[in-house]
């Protein structure tokens, strides 16, 4: 009984679809994307519409989820079976990909032109043990900050060049009443929080990972947490930090409310349009800053790539549309919200044209950027190290001993 | 007609909706208890039989402990509270006034919203730079500055708490507001003549008949917060420092962040087995309740 409802069901539904289908044979590819940061979700429909008008024969039906719920979803089509044939992966996450075979191995596919083009520090956003699983597409690092007006305002001329100096320049500006906290942050306990620490742990020369142990509880992965803390006690960073995400560190600087703000290069732009911004036109970018004697920029790699999952049915088509995304046609007429992956665009006057500040501070930042441990275990260091940013912050534990705890909980 | 032959039939009326139950409750529930006692990976690997390995590492495991600890406290508090400002507002919708109608239809409302909704719409109350809660608090002259209240492990749970009862405490409300209306009027009008006071009338006029449905409300609350997730994950995500991880949050960690299907699988079921048998001593009440009445 029930086989032939099903039957029957089968049936009408063929039909429907057959009668319902366009004259040409039309593939659709299903692309998961976040919203959040670099590109806004306009113009990554604006983007995939030229291509579906370049290429009537794919359509192309785009989902968007919040960066928090990116790797899960992901992971879990994947689980049952896919559904996505383009996924938008962090940089982070290629080796846990790679391990569990989630995305198709493409380095056949990359042109002598790509290899070329394309900055040899986006390449790193795509590999794993000497193999490319996609395209890098989001080339991106935190940037300093800061607003013009107030630095005026309080006698500083240039803007911060070392952490120590910016903490010199938030307490001029703390102690001229001009703002009660004048630094924010990313430090809700998300990965947004590991990209900060990330940024110091690379202007005190510290590493994460040696020899398949980690070593952040010591060195420069221990300073960079103590500089964190001192800052938030001190009062120079607002204490609302510790709940805050990229978004919520916008709003703070476009309401003039922080002085200094670290964030993907997406905000420039966001904070420099008067619709929404009480800052435009104050906005300055610098590379975020370094450390005496040890550094003197710092950057974390936050970029991003386009893979083709390993259940996808049409790769083919899938990587037609990866390319066109990322080519430079493309990242050059979308060059606002998030930069692009190829060197020359870096001289294209139509690209630098009114962000020739942000430019500036995404040459020397882009080549300082830092990696994340490259390891299958990313997400259970991350959350370990989320947790000891949080009870340092929270005076729950002193900075040595939360690390050595998330050392031991990291999976390594 | 035999007995025998209306016992078949209606074996065989439920045979469909069985196979249907067996197919998406049984299934997974077989095979989840299969993949508890593996090392499978959520991608990737099936694993391989670990025996109570998983089991073992989760009891003893400090993260268990204190998502138990924080399920608990979250259940009694925001349960409780919903308990008790349910009745209050069913009293008080009981009782006939201008406009009871209108109240009725609103107190619906916040039930009646999405929980993804709902969790967005008090993180915003709640923000710490521009949030409705703290321009209130401020106004009034209970705050002196703007604070964090998800951002700090004292408040985060309590606000967690705030934000579930608003949500659900109409469901109560409602089940209790049914129940008053078997209350009899006359029983109500005799021990009023008989001089007793509000707390008499309450206690031994109102409750008896309330008790049973409450009963019910207090089982179906119980089970939904112990497994209590969406709202956490929208507005803190577990933190700050851990402090808002329940038992929900700890298994999605486990099993989709972290992808260990297998030891995922064995925190689920613990967390199964612990809302079963809180169902199964809430049920026993019930009976008891029942019988006494």
């Amino acid at each position: 009984m029930l086989k032939s409802v099903t039957t029957a069901l089968l049936g009408a539904t063929l039909l429907a679809a057959a009668l319902s289908a366009p004259a040409h044979a039309q593939t659709k590819i299903n692309a998961l994307f976040m919203a959040q940061a670099a590109y806004s979700e306009a113009d990554v429909r604006a983007m995939t519409e030229s291509f579906t008008k370049a290429n009537p024969d794919i359509s192309v039906n785009l989902e968007f989820v919040p960066y928090e719920g990116l790797h899960d979803k992901t992971v879990l089509a994947q689980g049952s079976g896919g559904g996505y044939d383009v996924v938008l992966f962090d940089v982070i996450w290629p080796a846990e990909y790679a391990t569990n075979k989630v995305l198709l191995d493409v380095s056949d596919k990359i042109t002598p032109e790509m290899k070329s083009g394309v900055l040899p520090g986006a390449w790193t956003t795509v590999e794993y043990e000497g193999k490319r699983y996609g395209l890098p597409w989001i080339l991106d690092t935190k940037y300093l900050f800061y607003n013009k007006e107030i630095l005026q305002k309080a006698g500083i001329a240039n803007p911060p060049k070392t952490w120590a100096e910016l903490s010199e320049q938030a307490k001029i500006i703390k102690d001229k009443g001009l703002l009660s906290t004048p630094i924010a942050w990313s430090w809700s306990q998300a990965e947004a929080a590991i990209c900060d620490y990330t940024t110091l742990v690379s202007a005190y020369g510290g590493s994460f990972i040696k020899d398949g142990k980690p070593v952040f509880q010591t060195g420069g992965g221990l300073d960079a947490l103590n500089y964190m803390v001192e800052s938030y006690k001190s009062g120079l960073t607002n204490p609302n930090s510790k709940e805050f995400l990229e978004e919520d560190v916008r709003r703070v600087f476009q309401n003039g409310e922080a002085a200094f703000a670290l964030n993907w290069t997406y905000m420039y732009n966001m904070a420099n349009n008067p619709k929404d911004s009480k800052v435009a036109g104050k906005v300055g970018v610098v590379p975020a800053p370094g450390v005496e004697g040890k550094s003197t920029v710092s950057a974390v790699n936050g970029s991003m790539g386009l893979g083709i999952t390993s259940t996808s049915k049409q790769p083919n088509e899938a990587w037609k549309y990866i390319t066109f995304m990322t080519s430079q046609a493309t990242q050059n007429q979308y060059a606002k919200l998030s930069l692009p992956i190829w060197a020359s665009s870096y001289d294209d006057p139509a690209v630098s044209k009114g962000q020739e500040e942000l430019i500036a501070a995404a040459k020397a930042g882009l080549a300082a950027m830092y990696p994340r441990p490259t390891t299958p275990k990313y997400q259970e260091l991350s959350t370990a190290l989320q947790q000891a940013v949080q009870e340092s912050l929270l005076g729950q534990e002193a900075p040595e001993a939360a690390l050595k705890t998330a050392a031991e909980n990291s999976g390594l | 007609m035999t007995n025998n032959w209306i016992t078949t039939r209606a074996w065989l009326l439920m045979l469909p909706l069985l196979v249907v139950m067996i197919a998406v409750i049984g299934w997974p529930l077989i095979d989840t208890i299969r993949l508890s006692f593996t090392d499978a990976k959520l991608v990737g690997t099936q694993g391989s039989f670990v025996g109570l390995d998983n089991y073992v590492k989760v009891l003893s495991g400090s993260n268990f402990q204190r998502s138990l600890l924080t399920t608990f406290w979250f259940a009694v508090l925001s349960v409780s509270a919903e308990m008790v400002i349910g009745v209050l507002a069913a009293l008080l919708l009981n009782q006939r006034f201008y406009g009871r109608s209108v109240l009725r239809a609103l107190m619906i409302l916040p039930w009646a919203l999405p929980t993804v909704v709902n969790a967005t719409l008090w993180r915003l109350i709640y923000n710490p730079e521009y949030g409705a809660l703290n321009a209130l608090l401020v106004q009034i002259g209970m705050l002196d500055s703007y604070r964090s209240w998800l951002g700090e492990p004292g408040t985060a749970l309590a606000s967690l708490i705030l934000a579930d009862c608003w949500k659900n405490f109409p469901l109560v409300a409602l089940i209790a507001l049914a129940a008053l209306q078997a209350v009899p009027r006359d029983i109500t009008a005799a021990s009023m003549v008989d001089g007793a006071g509000v707390w008499s009338r309450f206690r031994f006029v109102t409750l008896p008949y309330l008790a049973g449905p409450l009963m019910v409300a207090l089982v179906l609350r119980t089970i939904e917060a112990f497994k209590v997730f969406d709202i956490i994950w929208v507005m803190t995500r577990g933190g700050p420092a851990n402090s808002t991880r329940t038992l929900s949050i700890l298994v999605y960690q486990e099993a989709f962040s972290f992808q260990r299907a297998g030891s995922g699988a064995s925190l689920a079921l613990i967390v199964t087995l612990l809302v079963t048998v809180l169902a199964v001593a809430y049920a026993a009440l019930i009976r008891k309740t029942a019988g006494a009445s």
